[in-house]
């Protein structure tokens, strides 16, 4: 009896709260972004609202699927999930339809599957069951290439079928793998290696030499331990070099005409007003929308359908990757924020559950849950706005689609089973 | 320390997104104005505009429907070279003005409307209208501009032209492009005229295209018709004045002294209102506005300030005798003028000693100069007299605004005991100083429209209506300022002898050649001597003619001032002119053709053009009279035969 108790709040209810809300607040902001004319059906299947409402309503039942396996069932199958995920990517090659030029979606009748939304959860109970290996050990380079084939199989995958922002989700896992002991090394190239580019891109190859050169220098001069040689100062300066010079020719040839344009629209590379203007036309349509439609919304927002832009329907693709347009024209400042504060105040809470753990498996796939979760967030939310180039992802819990919101409910819930067996993990 | 990459990413990506947040809706985010809402549209429909009769019911403004292209540049899209030469066509405008048009309106606004080619034909309507669809971000607004039924009145009636955006900043009521009264009744009467322009918010898609009334039209509002006004101009007088003031410079007001109205109100030289309408408006305005010599905008009758000379004796004779400081029997000698200190203010000659009678009828100066030292000298200082004397001068609505519905105006000049303390120093003038006055030069300046006043209020034996061109508003009262008596300081019971005493200029007096048998005018001649400058040196020019009068001399239907410049001496134009303007007023018709021919038949123009000849040039007397051909003369009467009757 008083283990059945037990078992009945053992659930983080602080994350399910937070969750609730954020699905909840999406639909309503769905409703708003999707409907035409009046609402005479909440479950009006041809709208999108109504589908969403469906999706809704069966995110439960998979809720409720995945509290009630066992937690060892998740690391003790991670691997076969790992592959059936993968042969779901494959299998689009032979079976997969095209939608927008990216070969992501199954077709069956009139519903349609995105695997790669499933493929996250999937290659992170993967790296969870690798890293929580007794002979993994982080810091061998050994195992750092194994764990990153792990996530380089199915991110090569989504991007050969196109579908670029959501191979860039895939990055996330950086953050798990420093948690779990990679050097500080990388952390330092992979900062360096954005600076580079950034750079590189916006002051040229010389300017980026001169810094390179004297950040190097400093460096040089004030280093503790004499254990580097000028000499690999000096490589490691022309391997910044060449880098950056990489960089430049990437951007120059190796980039499609509307991923250069959303680049130098994000850094401001181009400067004749003219072709700015045409450049703006053709990449930043939605971009100028939404920034539009989220400033007029003021500090209160418009109102719950009453939105002007969100009725007129003025922000493309305003129901999935710009609902956040949606948020901030109809609720303002006061309500976007809330969701910046929902989505960092779960990410946290996930974070803190993941460092509670007892098992390395549940930290590890925690840490991998708050990744994926946090890049979403940052990239999706950050694009809308105009801070990051434009990269189509879904905003978790809040965009319209099944796929994504399972793929995403899957991910959390899977963490919170795992969370709720802490107590019997000895 | 690993534990904290993460979590310090997430707090600090979260503090950025909510400080753009806050850049984006609250710091860099305007209040919310459903007119600059890209996703509304408001459709304007304009109300008629209220039209303008004059006093006896005769239409004089009225509307005619006016179609502009207007323009938002953010809608607008590129068109390729044979549309836009086919759209350049249907708007007769080049590439250039095409491009040229596009960039101002950006400059302006990317999202409001501009006016892209204002007031098209209504036959480029009836093309353009049919294919208007083609060009997105273009649209057609129907407006009504101003059709005027006469070709006079154009100062009085002014006009209306696009707000500019001074305007607009200061009254968003207007948008770009609106119409606004820019002159005239148009200017003062504009809120009445307009109406309110009703309004339609449209809810539109990202594609531009309408997808309903935006909530249902709970904003809209309906347009309200503008108000048909009744102005108190006669206009059978206005255009007979305005036949008058032909080949002349100068001002007419004529004001009914019984309630203030305004009958006529000639500026010469004047235009045709009907070249301020439509497409042409702004350069046949500028053209006006540059002609900085006849000056055709400067209205002469409002704002032209002069010395108003003799006719200002009268007020001083009225002061004298509320003053008690002379009796209309006293009299003064006056030996060809008045003699202070080793000055002399002459005069011409006549009988001596002179009464008041006398006084005001030879206009004399000797006598007006003892009279206004009485009324000085009554007082301890010269200045508690000038500041009494001040103050019954300004009584009769001299030195200061009339405060009226006129859209332009000066206020003249009434010196006080200030004035001369700025001029001389406190306490260190005498009246000698400012003994001009007695006859109406020195520091005294008013407009024709004062004078006019000035005579309805001696005619109506001490009080004024304040001069108003607004008599009727359809379905509303005029000010009540305009109905209200204003009082001068001087009792009734004076004005009997100085208006003989007008009315003697007429019988014995400057004016007895102006008489128009059956009519008793009263009337007092003036001239102003004026200077120009000339290649940088003041030059003296022939004297204004000036003339006020009112008639009958009981009751009077209408009160004067006729301004000529450069006319000579008051009764050769100014007092012919008021002669004839009384008597075409009260008889409809006129019995002195002999004056109505002269002052037809001489033209002025060659006395304006004399100071630009760059020839040395006499004044005054060394002036002659030039006449108009004899064609001319007779197209002149042609015209007044066409005149229509009221
Ligand atoms: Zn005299």
């Amino acid at each position: 009896m008083l283990r059945e108790n037990q078992r009945r709040f053992k659930f983080d209810w602080i994350t399910i709260i937070l969750f609730l809300l954020l699905v909840g607040f999406g639909y309503v902001n769905i409703l708003s972004a999707s409907h035409d004319g009046e609402v005479t059906s909440y479950f009006n299947m041809s709208e999108l609202y109504g589908k969403q409402l469906v999706f809704i309503g069966l995110t439960f039942v998979i809720i409720l699927l995945i509290l009630s396996l066992e937690a060892k069932f998740y690391e003790r199958f991670s691997s076969i999930i790992y592959l059936v995920a993968i042969l779901s990517l494959v299998g689009l090659f032979i079976f997969g339809k095209d939608v927008n030029g990216a070969r992501s979606w199954y077709g069956i009748g009139s519903m349609t599957i995105q695997p790669s939304e499933f493929a996250k959860f999937a290659t992170a109970l993967a790296v969870a069951k690798y890293i929580s290996d007794i002979q993994t050990n982080m810091k061998t380079l050994k195992d750092q290439i194994r764990v990153a084939a792990i996530i380089f199989i199915p991110a090569l995958l989504i991007l050969l079928q196109n579908d670029a922002g959501s191979t860039i989700v895939y990055l996330a896992f950086f953050f798990v793998f420093y948690r779990e002991g990679l050097q500080q090394i990388y952390l330092i190239v992979v900062i360096s290696l954005i600076l580079l580019a950034v750079l590189s891109l916006k002051f040229g190859i010389l300017a980026t030499t001169v810094v390179a050169l004297i950040a190097l220098t400093v460096r040089y001069f004030f280093r503790k331990k004499k254990r580097a040689s000028k000499l690999q100062y000096i490589l490691v300066l022309f391997i910044a070099v060449g880098f950056a010079y990489g960089v430049k020719l990437f951007y120059e040839h190796g980039l499609q005409t509307h991923q250069q344009n959303r680049i130098s629209l994000w850094l401001r590379l181009e400067k004749d007003p003219v072709k700015l203007e045409q450049m703006r036309k053709a990449e930043a349509y939605n971009l100028i929308q939404s920034e539009e439609a989220i400033s007029s919304g003021g500090l209160t927002g418009k109102g719950f359908f009453e939105g002007t832009r969100t009725t007129g329907k003025f922000v493309p693709e305003q129901e999935t990757d710009y609902i956040f347009s949606t948020v901030g024209e109809e609720w303002g400042f006061l309500g976007s924020s809330a969701v910046v504060l929902l989505f960092v105040f779960l990410i946290i809470r996930i974070l803190y559950l993941a460092e509670a753990q007892k098992s390395q498996f549940s930290r590890v796939y925690g840490y991998g849950v708050a990744s994926i979760l946090f890049v979403h967030f940052t990239i999706n939310i950050g694009m809308v706005m105009g801070l990051i180039p434009t990269v189509g992802i879904p905003l978790p819990f809040f965009s319209y689609g099944g796929s994504g919101l399972w793929g995403f409910t899957i991910l959390l819930f899977i963490f919170i089973k795992l969370d709720s067996n802490k107590i019997n993990e000895w | 320390m690993r534990k904290l990459l993460l979590l310090t990413t997430v707090i600090l990506v979260g503090l950025v997104f909510i400080a753009r947040l806050f850049y984006l809706q609250v710091y860099g985010g305007y209040d919310y104005n459903i007119f600059e809402d890209t996703a509304i549209k408001p459709e304007y429909t304009y109300p008629k505009r209220g039209y303008v009769y004059d006093r006896n019911g005769k239409l004089l403004v009225a509307n005619q429907p006016s179609y502009d292209v207007m323009v938002i540049p953010r809608e607008v899209e590129p068109l390729d070279s044979l549309e836009l030469v086919e759209f350049c066509n249907l708007l007769k405008i080049t590439k250039e003005d095409y491009d040229k048009k596009l960039e101002r309106a950006k400059n302006y606004s990317p999202r409001l409307p501009s006016p892209f080619v204002p007031q098209l034909s209504k036959s480029d309507y009836a093309v353009l209208q049919e294919k208007m669809r083609k060009y997105t971000g273009f649209y057609i607004q129907k407006r009504s501009l101003r059709s005027y039924q006469t070709t006079i009145g154009a100062n009085v009636l002014g006009d209306i032209g696009e707000v500019n955006r001074s305007i607009i900043e200061k009254q968003p009521y207007y948008k770009l492009g609106d119409l606004i009264g820019k002159q005239g009744v148009e200017k003062t009467y504009e809120e009445t005229l307009r109406g309110i322009k009703g309004i339609k918010f449209i809810q539109k898609d990202r594609f531009n295209k309408n997808i309903g009334p935006y909530k249902e039209g709970k904003f809209d509002t309906l347009p309200k018709p503008g108000k048909d006004i009744t102005i108190t101009i006669d206009s059978q007088l206005q255009a007979y004045g305005e036949l008058l003031m032909t080949n002349k410079r100068g001002g007419i007001v004529a004001i009914e002294p019984s309630s203030g109205e305004i009958l006529a109100m000639v500026s010469g030289p004047s235009y045709n209102p009907n070249l301020l309408v439509g497409r042409d408006r702004s350069k046949n305005f500028n053209k006006l506005y540059r002609d900085s010599i006849a000056k055709p905008l400067f209205d002469r009758g409002l704002q032209a300030m002069y010395p108003p000379g003799s006719p200002f004796k009268t007020l001083n004779a009225l002061i004298a005798l509320q003053e008690g400081v002379v009796s209309t029997e006293d009299r003064f000698s006056c030996n060809m003028g008045y003699r202070y200190g080793n000055r002399k203010m002459g005069c011409h000659a006549h009988k001596s000693p002179v009464n008041m009678n006398i006084g005001i009828y030879e206009s004399c100066n000797a006598y007006f100069a003892n009279v206004y030292r009485r009324i000085m000298d009554k007082y301890d200082s010269p200045a508690e007299g000038m500041d009494n004397w001040s103050k019954h001068i300004k009584s009769f609505g001299l030195g200061d605004y009339l405060n009226n519905d006129l859209s332009v105006g000066q206020p003249g000049k009434v010196p006080t005991a200030a004035t001369y303390d700025r001029g001389y120093g406190k306490n260190k003038w005498y009246t000698t100083f400012t003994i001009s006055n007695a006859i109406g030069q020195g520091e005294v300046l008013a407009t024709p429209i004062q004078l006019a006043n000035m005579a309805a209020a001696i005619g109506n034996r001490g009080y004024y209506y304040t001069p108003h061109i607004i008599k009727n508003i359809e379905g509303d009262t005029i000010p009540l300022k305009f109905t209200t008596p204003k009082y001068t300081t001087i009792d009734k019971k004076h004005f009997e002898p100085v208006v003989q005493g007008m009315h003697d200029v007429y019988n014995k007096g400057t004016a007895k050649n102006l008489k128009v048998n059956g009519i008793d005018i009263c009337g007092k001649t003036g001239t102003a001597e004026n200077f120009a400058i000339i290649d940088s040196i003041k030059t003296q020019l022939t004297d204004h003619s000036i003339f006020v009068a009112f008639a009958p001399k009981d009751n009077p239907k209408i009160a004067i001032a006729v301004f000529i410049e450069n006319g000579y001496f008051g009764s050769r134009f100014a007092g012919r002119m008021a002669s004839l303007m009384i008597e075409y007023y009260l008889r409809g018709e006129i019995t002195r053709k002999d004056m109505e021919s002269f002052v037809l038949r001489y033209s002025l123009e060659h006395e304006y053009r004399k100071p630009y000849s760059g020839e040395p040039f006499g004044i005054n007397r060394q002036t002659t009279l030039e006449a108009i051909s004899e064609e001319e003369y007779e197209n002149l009467l042609n015209l007044k035969a066409e005149i229509p009757k009221s």
